[in-house]
């Protein structure tokens, strides 16, 4: 399974960026290889219409989990669409923590 | 010949120069008054009077979900994050979409073709005898300011004499207004922000090759900041608004500053008179 998750720096020690979005980076892990793979947001600084854009990276990829702070409306419902489940991570810490957490359900799904 | 009423920065008083300078003009000729503020309008408020309403329509995708086969294309090439395509369907944000028309020339399937979808509207009225005032009115979460500007300066067209409330800013919407108009009024206060966005609507007035001229609002004297930037880039100084009590309540309570003092009637003809020399000399 895929799972992505919000990245303020390419690695998974970076912190978790909390917005979707304009995330600067998207970590994706696969759960069977183990590793996270950085994809560049080239949507974080565009004007607009970033959020169904950079849920269509996500579509494209074949995510199935999303973690990041918050999600906006447009985005979300194109997230819902594709049967993503998004999980909320806002402690302020690694990609690695927010992973850690996910893995003993420590985080809240967002409807 | 078309004046634009521009500033840069909002709330310096575009749409009170342009209410009284509409008003005293139609005193003399049939003069047309455009808010092109279409996000704002609020020129209404000073003229209020029974309208009448178009639709303005926008271009929309429309998709035919047997052609479709998803490949993606359409999103890959929309610039504003319209189109999301899933595999077995699409999600379309109407709100986002520009009409650019892009989806339905990179679609190898001949998917898609464009509809139409109302994205705002066009108020009539005639207030006053020689006014006529046509309003652009963007609907709540649109973009597409520029599509509902450029179908309200339509209506306008042709006319000998029409002045027109800029939107405030220097993006799309400025340009939309301000393009191939004979002469622009640049309204600012005496302030460091009445400066810098007086600096970008000029510079924007300037690329599009239309003359211009400033208005200082509330001034109380201390005007130096505004003058000097005028004379450094050769920018006439048309007139010296004062900071009066009795002209910001007149104008809060939606009245027209001409029908209620009459010197500003005589203060507003002679801007009219400048303005019109210019425009037409090119100035």
């Amino acid at each position: 399974m895929i799972i992505c998750i919000t990245s303020k720096g390419p690695k998974s020690t970076d912190p978790v960026e909390e917005r979707f979005g304009r995330s600067p980076y998207f970590l994706f892990h696969d759960t069977e290889k183990g590793d996270f793979d950085p994809v560049t947001n080239k949507f974080a600084d565009a004007a607009g219409g970033v959020g169904p854009r950079a849920a269509q990276v996500l579509i494209d990829r074949g995510a199935k989990v999303l973690i990041t702070g918050n999600v906006g409306g447009n985005a979300l419902s194109v997230i819902q669409a594709a049967g993503i489940e998004v999980f909320r991570y806002r402690d302020g810490g690694s990609v690695e923590d927010a992973f850690q957490k996910y893995q003993k359900g420590l985080l809240g799904k967002m409807a | 010949m078309r004046v634009v009423v521009a500033s840069g920065k909002g709330g310096t008083g575009k749409t009170l120069v342009a209410a009284n300078l509409a008003a005293v003009v139609a005193c003399l000729c049939d003069v047309v008054l455009v808010d092109c503020d279409v996000e704002e309008p609020n020129l209404h408020l000073f003229f209020p009077s029974e309208k009448k309403l178009l639709p303005v329509l926008a271009d929309v995708p429309v998709f035919d979900t047997v052609r479709c086969d998803h490949c993606g294309e359409c999103a890959r090439t929309c610039q504003y994050g319209a189109i999301v395509v899933l595999s077995q369907k699409n999600l379309f944000f109407p709100e986002m979409c520009h009409g650019c028309g892009g989806c339905e020339i990179v679609c190898p399937q001949g998917a898609i073709t464009m509809g139409k979808r109302e994205v705002g509207r066009i108020e009539f009225s005639r207030p006053r005898a020689g006014l006529t005032l046509v309003s652009g009115v963007l609907n709540e979460r649109e973009v597409a300011a520029p599509r509902v500007i450029r179908e309200a300066l339509r209506y306008a067209a042709g006319h000998p004499l029409v002045i027109c409330d800029a939107p405030p800013g220097t993006a799309c919407p400025l340009v939309e207004t301000l393009e191939g108009a004979d002469f622009c009024i640049l309204v600012t206060e005496p302030t460091p922000f009445g400066l810098h966005d007086l600096s970008l609507a000029a510079g924007v007035a300037g690329v599009l090759g239309v003359p211009a001229g400033v208005v200082i609002n509330r001034s109380i004297g201390e005007d130096e900041i505004i003058w000097r930037f005028c004379r450094s880039e050769n920018i006439p100084v048309l007139w010296t608004i004062p900071f009066e009590k009795r002209i910001a309540e007149l104008a809060n309570e939606g009245k027209v500053l001409t029908d209620e003092i009459p010197e500003m009637k005589e203060l507003f003809l002679r801007l009219f008179a400048e303005v019109r020399h210019r425009g037409e000399a090119g100035l």
